[in-house]
């Protein structure tokens, strides 16, 4: 069978076999024993991997003052593999927790991982953390790690600024930057500018013994990271006249917008009632929201960019200038009014008849702009009032109405302009100019945001273009502004015809009849218009949009008092005290700022 | 009398080392992926749980094994090696695709490898093919039916993108060396191994150099005659040409993640984050280990999951980790004990048959043996191969038991064969 014997060959195997585990032994001496490099754990030791968390950047008005800056805090970490026996009682002392809040923390760390930090107790202040720290070496398994927590130096423009929060459990599947326990921006500019504001994480490398102290850096730092720290925002708020606006609203429901007309900068976006944007920092933060959501006032709404209200008269300049825009009407054609009796609509003035463009503004009478609306539908530009009302519904979008502008400013609505299409469903398709007559005082379906209706004030005061109304200013250390907020952007209205609509918003002040008469500011010319809305749930809205001054505006502002009447009684001198601050620094009317400040139009003042 | 020897003959020896590494690997799985949420080691959620009863079907298919008459396995040895290979053809058109190798049989939640019983059905069928009365491997028909059977399953599984696997096939040399081939075919693929290594770590002129050089020396050396200066030459043509061959064969022939695992292993890269990863972790987690170990279920390297396929490839990890050098000398001195008692068995075979086969086992088991404790502590390049009988995984345990039980079965028959 067998040839020659090979059965010697046997050993040549066995040799082979032989070497190759005495190599494995031998490699593994060295590796194991003789080798120190790899003995960092001979003794239990293991690489701590610290994140390095970067500084959050920080966030400034238009004039350099801090709105936002971070404080040092301290996350008390746990590894509940290292934690030996010790004495809870003094641990709960010193941490000033309960027993069973204790035990519900740790087997909530040890159900996470045994062997992986986790969060024991988050955010503990730097004053807290000195003495804790000092006792901190009795508790192995325990270490600290610095984070930030955001501060506001003035308590102003919560919802503007928005807040930082724990990611959760979305944020991290959608992006993985974020591990749990990393913070994020929840609402407002953090949220909007998460990415610039949060840097990047760094990390560190360091040994550590048994008892859990540092002992170095590991391999010296090789494999470390740097955190690269977030970038600092300047915003076009001006913090004053937010703090001024905010402290004008006090007891109002409400909201204040103001805009640099010339470059679409939001100087204050303010909402009423608000809150202290402190209240949701740190450990405070889950309690304070569950309390701001219950309230009744429901503080947590930015009426600013989600309230939406009918514009009433001040739509009416609007409506004009779609009509003059077309040849619909012209600055001299005259219309008839028969006061209370006139129809469709009635008029609740007292003025002259016919009257012609001006003076209809001035008197905001209603039948002038029924007819101005009804001869724009029934232009014989288009083909049928359909083809009008689509040319109408067009030039509302180009005004900045029924469309979100989308920039910096989470959670804006879009308000609401009706479309021909909804007409068309609503009336089966059957419907006319007289159907949806009440879109010409700005009743009915439409709907505005302040944010809107403080833009429609910059586009008259530059008299037909705008800015999409943006909270940044700039990025610390970036070039150059995204394009949609530097692109000038045309209504496609001639200026000419603005010029008339201006004029009448100059005598809402100036005029003997001008609903703003008595608020005329000292030495500022500006422009101004009064809206009282009807509102079904409940007293009309005081409304007032103005810019000033007259010739080239610096500010233009819209004022939304809820249910609060007239809007020349609380819109309008709200506006204008707004109007004087940002322009002269002060107010030269202080009974009037003081009356505004402690009274509110729901109470009757003592 | 025979009834009686089933039991009787059995080799006690190798079977308790069987049942002690397959043990072993059970515990040292059980501390890999410990869960503390499912702390049992029955639990059947966890891959412990799941090994257990992988662990329980390989003692029912050795029992099955034992009570199967010996002389079966030689006589359906062709049978079998087609079926496998039918299969491993097969897994190429209806195969699910896991980690990049389309190697696999999806059957309801379980996935079966007919690479693994590729290994098997090879050495049965090696086994059969030179346990023919006569056959003799000096000459080339012989040899080349010998590689071919060796080949075949080879480049099918080459063709699923299992390299590590199909580099298993080579260890089959040992078996033809044992048989009767020329040791020089060894002897060369060991030069040609020292070459390539050479060749990329000093680059192909300085080997060429190196050559030229040694040539001189022998010619100095040696008679010089016409007929040994002509050998020479040849000689130092061919180790050129393999020179030059080494740099495609790298840069063409290899997949780029071989060709980076080839150059962290010869320290040309360095990427701990990257592809060194897996070994430098895995080097991290068995030094930290020392001397004694750092003790049951705490390890911290494999316990952070720094060491990737902890529980299946890198499972040696967890051995140096929580046991130290005593824990790993003992593993490999365990398996050579195996491997050695396997080589004794097979010597005292009277059939070539189970000879060949049993060699085919040992040599089988050592390549594995090799290969995954050697990528752990970074002596060859990352090859996704199981540690036998260790390894977590149904397909490879139930694939080595089999073989196991059939050299054992042909082992305690061997009296009855004339």
């Amino acid at each position: 069978m067998i040839k020659r014997n090979l059965s010697g060959r046997k050993n040549v195997i066995l040799f082979i076999f032989s070497a190759i585990a005495l190599i494995f032994i031998i490699k593994l001496f060295f590796l194991q024993v003789v080798d120190h490099s790899y003995k960092l754990s001979s003794q239990n030791n293991v690489l701590r991997y610290i994140t390095q968390y970067p500084a959050r950047g920080k966030i400034l008005d238009r004039k350099g003052k801090l709105l936002v800056y971070n404080e040092a805090a301290f996350d008390l970490l746990v590894i509940p593999q290292q934690v030996k026996a010790f004495d809870t009682n003094e641990f709960c002392q010193l941490l000033a927790i309960e027993k069973t809040d204790f035990n519900a923390r740790l087997s909530k760390a040890r159900k996470y991982s045994r062997y992986r930090p986790s969060v024991f107790l988050e955010q503990i202040s730097k004053e807290d953390y000195g003495y804790i720290a000092e006792k901190l070496y009795h508790f192995p398994g325990f270490y600290f790690q610095a984070r930030t927590l955001r501060h506001y130096p003035q308590p102003v423009a919560a919802h503007v600024l928005g807040d930082v929060g724990e990611v959760n459990q979305r944020n991290i599947d959608q992006d993985s930057y974020y591990t749990s326990g990393d913070y994020i921006g929840k609402s407002g500019i953090e949220r909007f500018y998460e990415n610039k504001l949060r840097g990047a994480k760094g990390l560190k490398i360091v040994m550590v013994d048994v008892y859990n102290r540092e002992k170095g850096s590991f391999q010296d730092g090789r494999y470390d990271t740097l955190p690269i720290a977030g970038k600092d925002l300047v915003l076009g708020l001006d913090a004053d006249l937010q703090a001024y606006g905010e402290a004008l609203m006090n007891g109002k429901t409400g909201s204040i917008v103001a805009i640099e007309p010339s470059s679409g900068e939001i100087l204050s976006l303010i909402t009423s009632p608000s809150f202290d944007p402190n209240l949701l920092v740190g450990r405070v933060r889950g309690k304070n929201y569950k309390a701001l959501q219950q309230d009744s006032l429901k503080p947590l709404i930015n009426r600013a960019i989600s309230g939406s209200y009918s514009p009433g008269s001040t739509f009416k300049m609007i409506n004009a200038l779609a009509a003059l825009n077309i040849g619909a009407i012209n600055e001299h054609t005259q219309f008839s009014c028969q006061g209370k009796l006139s129809r469709p609509i009635k008029c609740t003035h007292d003025h002259k008849s016919p009257l012609a463009l001006l003076e209809a503004m001035e008197n905001s009478c209603n039948p002038y702009f029924w007819n101005t609306f009804r001869n724009t539908l029934y232009s014989s530009k288009f083909k049928d009032h359909k083809d009008a009302y689509d040319y109408w519904f067009e030039t509302m979008h180009k005004f900045g109405l029924g469309v979100a502008f989308d920039t910096d400013i989470p959670f804006e609505l879009t308000g609401n302009i009706p479309s021909r299409a909804y007409f068309d469903k609503l009336y089966r398709g059957s419907w006319n100019a007289l159907t949806v007559r009440s879109l010409s005082i700005g009743q009915g379906e439409i709907l505005v945001t302040p944010l809107q209706l403080a833009n429609l004030a910059v586009i008259i005061g530059n008299k037909g273009f705008y800015y999409k109304p943006h909270l940044l200013k700039s990025i610390v250390g970036d070039a150059d502004l995204p394009e949609t907020y530097t692109q000038k952007i045309e209504t496609g209205v001639s200026s000419d015809h603005f010029e008339i609509v201006k004029q009448s918003m100059l005598d809402v002040f100036e005029g003997d009849h001008g609903t703003a008469r008595y608020y005329k500011i000292d030495s500022i010319q500006a422009g101004g218009k009064t809206g009282t809305v009807q509102n079904p749930h409940g007293d009309d809205h005081s409304m007032f949009i103005a810019f000033a001054p007259y010739d080239n505006p610096q500010i233009a502002i819209a004022v939304v008092v809820e249910n609060a009447g007239y809007g020349s009684t609380w819109a309008a001198p709200i506006a204008t005290l707004m109007i004087e601050r940002y322009l002269k620094g002060k107010s030269d009317r202080p009974a009037l700022e003081k009356r505004m400040m402690e009274t509110s139009p729901n109470k009757k003042t003592p | 009398m025979i009834r009686e020897s089933r039991v009787s003959s059995i080799d006690w020896l190798s079977l308790s080392l069987y049942l002690i590494l397959m043990l072993l690997g059970w515990v040292m799985i059980y501390s890999a992926v410990y869960d503390e949420n499912h702390s049992s080691i029955f639990d059947m959620s966890q891959r412990y749980g799941k090994q257990l009863l992988w662990i329980m079907l390989s003692l029912l298919l050795g029992a099955i094994i034992l009570l199967i008459d010996a002389k079966f396995f030689n006589a359906f040895a062709l049978p079998i090696y087609l079926f496998v290979m039918a299969m491993l053809v097969g897994v190429l058109m209806f195969g699910a695709t896991i980690a990049g190798s389309k190697s696999w049989f999806q059957i309801g939640g379980f996935a079966i490898q007919p690479a693994e019983f590729a290994k098997f059905a090879t050495a049965l069928a090696l086994a059969s093919y030179l346990g023919k009365l006569n056959r003799d491997l000096s000459l080339w028909k012989t040899r080349l039916t010998a590689f071919a059977i060796i080949g075949l399953p080879t480049l099918l599984i080459l063709a699923q993108y299992d390299t590590g696997s199909a580099l298993v096939f080579t260890v089959f040399i040992l078996v033809l060396y044992r048989e009767g081939m020329s040791g020089a075919l060894m002897v060369i693929g060991g030069i040609a191994a020292f070459l390539f290594v050479l060749t990329l770590f000093f680059g192909q002129w300085y080997v060429i150099g190196g050559l030229a050089v040694l040539f001189g020396i022998s010619l100095l050396m040696v008679r010089r005659n016409r007929s040994n200066i002509t050998k020479m030459l040849a000689i130092l043509a061919v180790g050129i040409a393999f020179v030059f061959s080494v740099d495609y064969a790298f840069e063409k022939i290899l997949e780029p993640h071989q060709r980076t695992r080839i150059n962290v292993l010869l320290g040309l890269e360095k990427d701990l984050m990257g592809a060194g990863y897996n070994v430098n972790q895995s080097k991290i987690a068995i030094g930290s280990g020392g001397f004694t170990g750092k003790g049951f279920l705490q390890g911290t390297q494999t316990k952070y999951n720094f060491v990737p396929e902890q529980s299946t490839d890198f499972i040696f990890c967890t051995v140096g980790e929580e046991w130290g050098f005593i824990g790993t000398t003992a593993v490999i001195l365990l398996y050579l004990l195996l491997l050695s008692r396997l080589i004794i068995l097979a010597e005292r075979q009277r059939s070539a048959f189970s000879r060949i086969y049993g060699y085919g086992i040992a040599s089988v088991l050592f390549f594995h043996f090799a290969i995954n404790i050697g990528m752990t502590i970074g002596l060859v390049p990352v090859i996704g191969i199981p540690l036998p009988f260790i390894s977590y995984g149904g397909s490879s345990l139930w694939a080595f038991s089999i073989m196991f039980f059939v050299f054992l079965k042909q082992d305690a028959n061997r009296l009855n064969i004339l």
